[in-house]
C-alpha cells in the first residue's frame, strides 16, 4: 500500500468513528440545548444500544432487532429523565451534571451483570468482510457506507424535525427562552424528557451500525462519551450541527495520530483538543462568544 | 367577569412583594395598571399567568380558579403575556417566533397572515431573526405572537418601556385596535398619561398595594395620579 493509499484508509476509518462521535456530540447538545445539563451518561446509550441488539439479534431477524433495541434505549432515556431530573430540577446544574455522571456507572455496572466483559458484536447489515470494496485503493468495508449513510439520515432528520415541525421549533423555544415558551403553551418538561429521548434513540442507533466495526463492550461508553463532549465542544455547544463537523474533525485527527503516536495514545488526542479549545476557543469553532459556552460552570 | 383577583399575595422566596391584591377586569374593557419601579407590577402579572405560585387569595378566569394551574396551562384559558423586555426567541425567525405562539392553534398557518397583516413591518421581516429586530419591531412581534394563540384576554408588561415615544404611540394605537378583535386588555404601564387616555378604568399600584382605582377619565384628573406619575413633561409629548 502506497502513502496516498494510507492516508485514505487513515482517512476513512477517521470519518467513520468521528461520525459515531458526531452522534453522541449531537445527543450532548440536544440534551444540554433543552435542559442546561451536560449528559456524561450519553456514552452509555451508545453501548445499550449495540448491547440489546445483539442480544435480540439471537432470535430476532436483524433490522427487527436493532429497531427494537433503538425504541427500548429511547425509552429508558426518557425514563432516566423522568425518574431523576424531572424531580430533582431545583437543584444546580452542576448537581445534575454530576447525577448524569454517577449514572453512567450504574448502567456500565448494571451492563456488566446483565451481560459480562465480553466483546460482542452485531453482524454486518449487508455483506461481510470480504465484500469489501476499493475506493481509490483504499477498503472500504459495506458496514462503514452503513454507518456513513445512518449518521447521515440522522442529521437530516434532526435538521427537519428542529426546523420544521412544530414539535422541533417548540423544543428550540424551549432552549432559547423557556419562559417564553411557557407562556406560549409549550409543557417545557416534556420537552425536556423528548431531547433525553431523542438523544438516548439517536445513541442507540449508532451503537448498533458501529457495532460490526468497533465492537460493543460494556465499558465502551466512558470513553465515546468523553470524545463525543470534545467534538460537542469543539463544534460549539448549543449547535447540533456544528456538532456533526466536530465529531468528523476529532475522529480523523485522532485516525491521524496513529501514524505519529503509540496507538496506547490515540485516547490522548480527544483529550488533547477538548483541553485546547476551552483554552484557545471555549465557544468552539462555529459558536458565538457572546452565545453558550462551557465557561458557564 | 373575564378576570377576578381576589386578596393576592405572592413574592420570592421568603420575601412578600404582592401584599393582598384585589381587581377586576371586565369583558371588552381595557384596564390599566400604573406603578413605579418595583411597584411589584411584574410580579402580580407572574402569579396571573402561573411563572409565580401565589400564597393566598384567588385568581379567577371566567369565574374558573386558575391560581393552581402552570404556566403552559395559561393560554388554554385564552389569556396570553406579553411579558417585560419582549422576550422574543432570538435566535428564531420572525415566521418561527409567531408560529410558536400559536402552539396549541390549529389554524395558526392562517392566523400568521392574519398577524401579519396587522402589522406590515413584521411581514416585511419574516424571514429575519428575532433577535436582529429593532425594539418597537420586537414589540409588535411579542403582540403579534401573544395574538396567535388567540387570547380572549391579553396582559400587558410594560410595552412601551424603552421605546421612542413615535414608537410608543404605534403601540399604545395597536392595542386601542386590539378591541376590533374583542381581545380584552389589562395594561401595566409606568406610562400613566397614555395608559389613562386609552383605558376605561385603572388601578394604581405602590409597593405591592393598590392605593387608587377608578374611571380612567377621574383619574386622569386626580392630583396625586398627576403628581407621581404624569409629571410636568407628559404634555409636550402627547399632545
Ligand atoms: N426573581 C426575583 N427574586 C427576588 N426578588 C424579586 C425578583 N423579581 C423581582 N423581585 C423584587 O420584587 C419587587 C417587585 O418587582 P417587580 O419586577 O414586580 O416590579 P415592577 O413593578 O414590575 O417594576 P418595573 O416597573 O421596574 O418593572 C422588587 O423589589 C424586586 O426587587
Ligand atoms: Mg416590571
Amino acid at each position: 500500500m502506497g502513502q496516498s493509499d494510507l492516508i485514505l484508509q487513515y482517512f476513512l476509518s477517521g470519518i467513520t468513528k468521528g461520525s459515531i462521535y458526531a452522534v453522541v456530540a449531537i445527543g450532548f447538545n440536544l440534551i444540554y440545548s433543552a435542559t442546561g445539563i451536560l449528559n456524561f451518561a450519553q456514552g452509555e446509550f451508545v453501548m445499550l444500544g449495540g448491547m440489546v441488539a445483539v442480544s435480540l439479534a439471537f432470535f430476532l431477524p436483524l433490522p427487527v432487532a436493532v429497531a427494537a433495541a433503538v425504541v427500548f434505549v429511547a425509552l429508558l432515556g426518557g425514563l432516566l429523565e423522568l425518574v431523576f431530573f424531572r424531580r430533582l430540577r431545583r437543584h444546580s446544574i452542576l448537581h445534575l451534571v454530576i447525577i448524569t455522571i454517577g449514572l453512567s456507572i450504574i448502567i456500565q455496572e448494571a451492563a456488566l451483570h446483565v451481560w459480562d466483559e465480553k466483546v460482542r458484536s452485531l453482524p454486518y447489515f449487508t455483506g461481510n468482510e470480504i465484500s469489501s470494496m476499493h475506493l481509490f485503493g483504499a477498503a472500504v468495508s459495506p458496514q462503514v457506507l452503513w454507518v456513513l449513510g445512518t449518521v447521515a439520515v440522522i442529521v437530516v432528520f434532526l435538521h427537519v424535525f428542529l426546523k420544521y415541525t412544530m414539535r422541533g421549533r417548540a423544543m428550540r423555544a424551549c432552549s432559547s427562552n423557556p419562559d417564553a415558551a411557557l407562556l406560549a403553551g409549550i409543557n417545557i418538561a416534556n420537552m425536556r424528557t423528548l431531547s433525553f429521548v431523542l438523544s438516548a434513540g439517536l445513541g442507540a442507533m449508532a451503537g448498533c451500525v458501529i457495532s460490526p466495526i468497533t465492537l460493543t463492550h460494556y465499558e465502551m461508553g466512558s470513553g465515546l462519551a468523553i470524545k463525543g463532549f470534545s467534538a460537542a465542544i469543539l463544534g460549539g455547544l448549543g449547535n447540533p450541527m456544528a456538532a456533526v463537523l466536530g465529531g468528523l474533525l476529532v475522529g480523523v485527527l485522532e485516525a491521524f495520530s496513529v501514524s505519529v503516536l503509540p496507538a496506547a495514545y490515540t485516547d490522548v488526542t480527544a483529550f488533547a483538543i477538548l483541553l485546547l479549545v476551552l483554552f484557545v476557543r471555549p465557544h468552539g469553532l462555529l459558536g458565538t462568544p457572546a452565545g453558550e459556552s462551557v465557561r458557564e460552570f | 367577569m373575564l378576570l377576578q383577583v381576589k386578596n393576592l399575595r405572592c413574592g420570592y422566596g421568603s420575601l412578600e412583594v404582592v401584599h393582598g391584591i384585589s381587581l377586576h377586569v371586565c369583558p371588552g374593557e381595557i384596564v390599566g395598571l400604573l406603578g413605579g419601579n418595583g411597584a411589584g407590577k411584574t410580579t402580580l402579572l407572574k402569579a396571573l399567568v402561573g411563572l409565580l405560585r401565589p400564597w393566598r387569595g384567588e385568581i379567577l378566569v371566567n369565574g374558573r380558579p386558575v391560581h393552581n394551574q402552570p404556566a403552559w396551562r395559561c393560554v388554554s384559558n385564552a389569556v396570553a403575556l406579553v411579558p417585560e423586555g419582549r422576550q422574543i426567541f432570538a435566535d428564531m425567525t420572525v415566521r418561527e417566533n409567531l408560529l410558536i405562539g400559536g402552539y396549541h392553534n390549529a389554524y395558526r398557518r392562517m392566523d400568521v397572515e392574519m398577524v401579519l397583516e396587522r402589522f406590515p413591518r413584521l411581514a416585511e421581516r419574516i424571514h429575519q431573526l428575532g433577535g436582529t429586530l429593532s425594539g418597537g419591531e420586537q414589540q409588535m412581534l411579542a403582540l403579534g405572537r401573544a395574538l396567535m394563540a388567540r387570547p380572549k384576554m391579553l396582559l400587558l408588561d410594560e410595552p412601551s418601556m424603552g421605546l421612542a415615544p413615535m414608537m410608543a404611540k404605534e403601540v399604545f394605537a395597536e392595542i386601542v385596535k386590539l378591541k376590533d378583535l374583542g381581545v380584552t386588555v389589562f395594561l401595566v404601564e409606568q406610562n400613566a398619561a397614555a395608559t389613562l387616555a386609552i383605558a376605561d378604568r385603572a388601578y394604581v399600584m405602590e409597593t405591592g398595594e393598590i392605593i387608587l382605582e377608578g374611571e380612567a377619565a377621574e383619574l386622569m384628573h386626580n392630583a396625586a395620579v398627576k403628581r407621581a406619575y404624569l409629571g410636568k413633561g407628559y404634555k409636550e409629548i402627547w399632545e
